[in-house]
């Protein structure tokens, strides 16, 4: 039962105190399932997290998943993710229906107008730290390959981005 | 048919989002607002500036909302479970029966391929929100939030979440223009 409150806690903390999406709460994992509770090595802790990265999906789900499995198996895991998951999801769900509620408010009408440009701002610099990392990773050359192929797939022949990432997925085992 | 459709939803933009949660932004657009039509441009930017501003994953915030709001609390269990059981089953299967996957030189190719491609449709997304800001806001006001934003985010430093909840904060408190013209013609009266 202790084990269970403590998986809890350990994924509790790191997914509320944790902003700007699931890799910035990694650092906040580590400190407690290595540092407070000693679940794991550092060592451990770096492998599942780089076979987190090179599979696909949110990261902050697959972590709490896996270590949960390790340390208290089935239910541990669902303990885990539940416990990343469901806090943030319900201000969310609370938050927003209030919102809809005024939706014909001027007021809440301009939160949206006003957002935009700044949400507009972030997803830039998402998408340059995209292209860096990959320059980074890659090389110039394949990067700009990359880009050029799937913004012409994308944009101008309209295939759906699955066949894409697909695509792109075959290039990188053959080609990378 | 509704669960079945957020099921395929939310698996295809979980299982193809690679480098975490926030590269699959783009593909839960495709799949909401373009294929499902579930919701618009400007409600996905709302529920977007509202997830940032919470805290916890992203990806699950925004697969948890939209679920519930096209099939209630059902539809919210469906697509989280959609979005992140399959990759950690195969995290679980993978770290359980062999632990070098990682290493395979295909496998790392695979990864560092599909980053560009992440790139560019994050690229296409915010030029959407660019070119909507502009429509809504005029060149001027969008100009100035913008390179206001870039400076405060990038150059200061200042957290995504905190810039956020502050304008979402002054666009709700702040005074609305007609009656601020009323209460100069009132004071005008007086003087």
């Amino acid at each position: 039962m202790m084990l269970y409150w403590h998986i809890f806690l350990a994924f509790f903390i790191p997914g509320i105190v944790g902003y700007g999406g699931g890799p910035s709460s990694i650092p906040l994992v580590e400190n407690e399932v290595v540092g407070h509770y000693g679940w794991m090595t550092v060592q451990e802790f770096s492998e599942v997290l780089a076979l987190g990265n090179a599979l696909p999906g949110p990261i902050a789900t697959k972590m709490a998943g896996y270590i949960g499995y390790e340390v208290g198996g089935v239910i541990g895991s669902v303990i885990g993710v539940f416990a990343t998951v469901a806090p943030s999801l319900i201000l969310m769900i609370v938050l927003l229906g209030i919102l809809y509620k005024y939706k014909e408010s001027p007021r809440v009408k301009r939160m949206t107008t006003y957002i935009r440009p700044t949400i507009a701002v972030l997803l830039g610099v998402m998408t340059f730290n995209f292209f860096f990392t990959s320059y980074h990773n890659s090389g110039v050359l394949q990067t700009v390959f990359l880009i050029a192929a799937s913004l012409l797939l994308l944009e101008k022949f309209k295939v759906h981005p699955a066949y894409v990432i697909v695509g792109s997925l075959a290039y990188g085992a053959l080609f990378l | 048919m509704k669960q079945l459709d957020i099921s395929i939803a939310f698996f295809r933009s979980g299982i193809l989002g690679y480098g975490g949660g926030p590269s699959s932004i783009p593909l839960v657009h495709k799949e909401v607002v373009e294929r499902f039509k579930w919701m618009n441009d400007d409600e996905f930017a709302d529920v977007l500036a509202l997830g940032n501003t919470l805290p916890g994953p992203i990806n699950t915030k925004m697969a948890g909302y939209i679920g519930y709001r096209v099939g209630g609390y059902l539809g919210m269990i469906n697509a989280i479970l959609s979005s992140i059981l399959p990759t950690i089953l195969l995290m679980i299967i993978l770290l359980t029966s062999l632990s070098s996957v990682k290493d395979l030189p295909w496998v790392a190719g695979m990864t560092k391929a599909v980053v560009p491609v992440v790139g560019v449709m994050m690229a296409t997304l915010t030029w959407d929100f660019f070119k909507k800001s502009y429509q809504t806001l005029g060149k001027i006001k969008a100009g100035l939030v913008v390179i206001g934003s870039l400076l405060l985010l990038q150059v200061l430093g200042i957290h995504p979440g905190i810039l956020i909840a502050a304008i979402l904060i002054f666009a709700l408190v702040k005074k609305d223009k007609a009656p601020k013209a009323a209460e100069k013609n009132v004071e005008r009266g007086v003087g």
